[in-house]
C-alpha cells in the first residue's frame, strides 16, 4: 500500500488528528512543569486513545476508559496531586537532572519496538467490519470462558480497596487513644 | 487502516512513558507515566483483537483486566505516596534515600 493510497481513505484522516492528539498530549504528560497541566493533559491522551478504540471497533472498551480513566483514575490523581501538596503553577524541580541517558533509551525503545512492529506486520490491514463488537458478545465471553480470571479481579479490587484504606489511615497516637477510650 | 499505524503510535506511547518514568521526580507524575505505558499496552490489545477478530473478543476482554488491575494500581500507589508525603514532608523520589548506602 503507497502512501497516496493510505492517505486517500477518509478514515486515515480521523487517525492522522486523533494521532497527532495523542502523540503532542502525550508528550506534554513528560514534559510539562505544571503539576496540574501533566495530569489533564493526561485526559487529552486517553479520549484520544478512546477514539482510536471506537475507529477499531471496540465500543465497548473505548466507554469503559472514559468511564474509569477520565472519570476515576485522573480525579484520583488531581486528589494526589492536591493531597501532596505539589507546587502549584510552574516548577523546574519536578523533572532530574539527567535528561540525556533517558531521552536515548527511550527513543531506542521506539525504535526497536516500531521496527519490530513493521517487520512483522508490514502492510497487514486491521479488518475493518464496520460493526462495533457488541457488548453482548463481550459479556457472555467475560462470564463464560474468563469467569475465573474475572472474580480474580474482582477480588484484586477488593483487596486493592482494604489495602489503600490501611495503608493511608492515620494512626491514632497514644494519647488520642486514651481519649477515645475514655469516651 | 494499517495494522502498523496503530502499534507505532503505541509504541511511541510506550516510550514516552519510559521517559516520564525515568526523568520525573514526583511521584504522582510516575505515576501517571506508568498509566501513559498500561495505555500504550491497551491500543496494542485493541488492535490486535481487530486484526485477528477471534469469535470471543480475548483481546477486548485482556484490555478491560488491564483497565481493572490500573485502577488498583493508582489507588494502591496514591495510598502509599500519601503515606510517603505524611512521614517524610516530600513525594520526591529522590528525597527517599534512607536504604541507600
Amino acid at each position: 500500500m503507497t502512501f497516496p493510497d493510505w492517505i486517500s481513505e477518509p478514515v486515515n484522516w480521523v487517525f492522522l488528528v486523533i494521532g497527532l492528539t495523542v502523540l503532542v498530549s502525550g508528550f506534554r504528560v513528560v514534559t510539562s512543569k505544571n503539576v496540574v497541566h501533566s495530569a489533564l493533559f493526561l485526559v487529552a491522551t486517553l479520549a484520544g486513545t478512546a477514539g482510536l478504540f471506537l475507529m477499531l471497533s471496540a465500543e465497548f472498551v473505548a466507554w469503559v476508559l472514559v468511564l474509569v480513566y477520565i472519570g476515576a483514575v485522573v480525579v484520583l490523581f488531581l486528589f494526589g496531586i492536591m493531597i501532596t501538596r505539589a507546587p502549584m503553577g510552574f516548577d523546574d524541580s519536578l523533572d532530574g537532572d539527567h535528561k540525556v541517558a533517558p531521552a536515548i533509551l527511550s527513543v531506542s525503545v521506539f525504535v526497536m519496538m516500531a521496527w519490530a512492529s513493521i517487520d512483522a506486520f508490514g502492510t497487514s490491514l486491521v479488518a475493518s467490519t464496520g460493526t462495533a463488537t457488541s457488548t453482548e458478545l463481550i459479556g457472555e465471553s467475560l462470564l463464560g470462558r474468563f469467569v475465573i480470571p474475572f472474580e480474580v479481579v474482582s477480588f484484586v479490587l477488593l483487596a486493592a480497596l482494604i489495602g489503600g484504606i490501611t495503608i493511608a489511615r492515620r494512626d491514632l497516637t497514644p494519647a488520642e487513644e486514651e481519649e477515645r477510650a475514655a469516651v | 487502516m494499517l495494522l502498523n499505524q496503530f502499534l507505532v503510535l503505541a509504541a511511541a506511547l510506550f516510550a514516552m512513558g519510559v521517559y516520564g518514568l525515568l526523568v520525573r521526580r514526583n511521584m504522582v507524575l510516575i505515576l501517571l507515566s506508568v498509566e501513559l505505558m498500561l495505555n500504550a499496552v491497551n491500543i496494542n490489545l485493541i488492535a490486535f483483537e481487530s486484526y485477528l477478530v477471534t469469535p470471543e473478543a480475548v483481546g477486548q476482554i485482556f484490555a478491560i483486566f488491564v483497565i481493572t488491575v490500573a485502577a488498583a494500581e493508582v489507588g494502591i500507589g496514591l495510598a502509599i505516596v500519601l503515606m510517603i508525603f505524611r512521614n517524610r514532608k516530600s513525594a520526591n523520589v529522590d528525597d527517599l534515600s534512607l536504604m541507600r548506602w
